[in-house]
């Protein structure tokens, strides 16, 4: 079977669009998002309708967990103080600009989503399966820790967002994990698509990650009519993180230039 | 690290109030190697476990010793390795060392950088070309200029800390800048504005922070906690707190004499637990001093179980 994963929205609803409009055209038979409907962008609420016109199935991101909670901080668990007023900055936004309605269906997701197809148990979870806010970035994340997360958590495709950038590595047996990076922003490349995960559980190799162009400077038009932070913007304008980048390994940061 | 402040006594009942609280090990994510020992061709003031060129209390670490450790470490699913001492590049086998690490998981390495050679900095870099995992290099100053930091880390080791960081910047590597906070908040600006020009200047143009939060003195009064009766743990005061904030809860630190609670506590002879990770996974009681500064001053332990650390 094949699906769409999609990981961090970051209130990015014209990425959300086109990933479930090109979701559609490439087969997907369902798509699930892996958390975190705000942060960024412009205008929390209109992600709602659109998951629930394609019938996207959501994990809870902590980002969610947050704003459906109506609590003090967004849980991204950054460190840098400087990373973390920025971070500040968009959960308030995000926080006071979510209707309640669309904070209580954020605050009744699942952490977790499980199935199981052509014989191989699927698990997506957020950060990683056993922490909503562990940073799995793919340098850092050593091969027999996720293996040990196939055999803790009973999967044999483990699929992970938090981060916003995508990478997949191949484990024992079969088994794979991937983080599917997010729809929400560029992957500090330098390149302004963003981009989604293909998973096809009846292949050896179950992971296509696909580029998706939207129209990004729309969304950057409407973040400055929003007053958003111009860092953000930049960066949806650059594809280069701007912002929240002291939690970034050595090889990540120094794939981007700032 | 050991400051206190002076309560006064006060009866309780509670028996959570008295109790040294114990901490488990949730998971063995971070793992230290002391593999510089205590010897260091440094000997600032504030290195807590008084490293020196003479100090060999602790040894430094071969390969041999070290491979044991990385075995059982990829059974227990460590994420993150960290080398300090002591000085560790002037351990021989440090490269050994770090190959074998980095065929397994992300190395960190903490230096004073005032050794690191043209030689040194290339190996580095070829090490983390050839690995997935990242490297990183954390070397630690005082102060962006050289009377502020020599003052505390002896004369001359500013220019052969920035010459070591100019040579690492030369082969495409992005050393982390670490400085414990010895000024205060309205500084801060100030501060990081220094040290940024100072990285500029030598071509560091995109630079990497660490700012260690310093110890404050007056923690206690600007905590929430009560008045404590003890200079100890107690399980009462762990109630509410989230234990990930303590080293101990997450991390092992491995010396020349076995497996020990933590990076901080080495000094003490109670704080070693086992010969092999295995045998530490345990419950260690909060009962030093040491302890309840570390508790009280959550955001350094947070930094250490995030990456950060502060040197010694
Ligand atoms: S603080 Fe670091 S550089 Fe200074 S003596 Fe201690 S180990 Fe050496
Ligand atoms: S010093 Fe801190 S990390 Fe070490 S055992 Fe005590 S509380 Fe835990
Ligand atoms: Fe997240």
């Amino acid at each position: 079977m094949r699906v769409a994963l999609l990981g961090g929205v970051y209130n990015n609803y014209l990425a959300l669009e086109a990933a479930c409009e090109d979701a559609r055209a490439r087969g997907c038979a369902k798509i699930y998002c892996l958390g975190d409907l705000g942060a960024f962008g412009p205008h929390p609420d209109k992600v709602f309708p659109i998951l629930q016109e394609y019938g996207v199935e959501c994990v809870q991101g902590n980002y969610d967990n947050s704003v459906g909670n109506n609590r003090e901080d967004c849980q991204c668990g950054y460190t840098d103080p400087t990373d973390n007023h920025y971070a500040h900055l968009s959960y308030q936004y995000t926080l006071a600009n979510t209707s309640p309605d669309n904070r209580r269906y954020l605050a009744s997701l699942r952490s977790e989503i499980r199935f199981t197809v052509d014989n191989r148990r699927v698990l997506l979870c957020h950060g990683s399966p056993r922490r909503v806010n562990e940073f799995m970035w793919e340098s850092t994340s050593p091969t027999h820790l996720l293996e040990r997360f196939c055999d803790d958590y009973d999967a044999d495709i483990i699929a992970v967002t938090h981060t916003g950038l995508h990478w997949q590595r191949a484990l024992s047996d079969g088994r794979w994990f991937v983080n599917v990076g997010c729809i929400g922003r560029p992957a500090n490349d330098g390149a302004t698509h963003v981009w989604y995960t293909i998973l096809d559980t009846a292949q050896p190799e179950p992971v296509t990650f696909v580029p998706l162009a939207y129209d990004h400077e729309r969304l950057a038009q409407e973040m400055e009519a929003e007053r958003i932070p111009s860092e953000f913007i930049e960066t949806i304008r650059t594809g280069y993180w701007t912002t929240c980048l002291e939690i970034l390994p050595a090889k990540e940061r120094k794939r981007g230039i700032c | 690290m050991s400051d206190r402040t002076r309560n006064t006594p006060e009866m309780s009942q509670s028996a959570a109030s008295r109790r040294v609280a114990k901490v488990g090990l949730d998971s063995l994510d971070n793992l230290w190697f002391q593999v510089g020992g205590t010897l260091c061709n440094l000997a600032c003031e504030h290195c807590f476990i008084s490293c020196s060129p003479q100090n060999d209390k602790f040894k430094m670490m071969s390969l041999a010793q070290i491979q044991p450790y990385l075995d059982e470490a990829v059974v227990l699913g460590v994420k993150e390795f960290y080398f300090t001492g002591g000085e560790p590049f002037l351990n021989d086998e440090i490269f050994d060392i770090l190959e074998a690490t980095l065929a397994i998981g992300p190395a960190t390495v903490l230096t004073n950088g005032t050794i690191i050679t043209n030689r040194r900095a290339r190996e580095l870099a070829r090490l983390e070309a050839n690995s997935i995992y990242s490297l990183e290099i954390r070397v630690s100053l005082d102060g962006f200029d050289e009377p502020s930091n020599d003052r505390l880390r002896g004369k001359g080791s500013f220019k052969l800390a920035l010459n070591g960081i100019t040579r690492l910047v030369e082969q495409g590597m992005l050393p982390i800048l670490t400085a414990v906070q010895t000024w205060s908040e309205a500084e801060h600006e100030r501060m990081l504005a220094g040290f940024k020009q100072l990285l500029a200047d030598i071509g560091y143009t995109r630079p990497r922070f660490k700012i260690i939060p310093a110890l404050d003195l007056g923690a206690y009064q600007q905590n929430k906690i009560g008045p404590a009766v003890t200079e100890y743990v107690t399980e009462e005061m762990l109630e509410d707190f989230d234990r990930s904030q303590l080293i101990c809860s997450n991390s092992r630190m491995v010396t020349n004499s076995g497996v020990h609670v933590c990076p901080i506590l080495i000094d003490y002879p109670d704080s070693r637990m086992g010969e092999s990770l295995k045998a530490t996974t345990g419950e260690y009681r909060l009962r030093h001093p040491a302890c309840y500064t570390c508790y009280l001053s959550g955001a350094i332990c947070s930094n250490f179980s995030s990456g950060g650390q502060s040197e010694r």
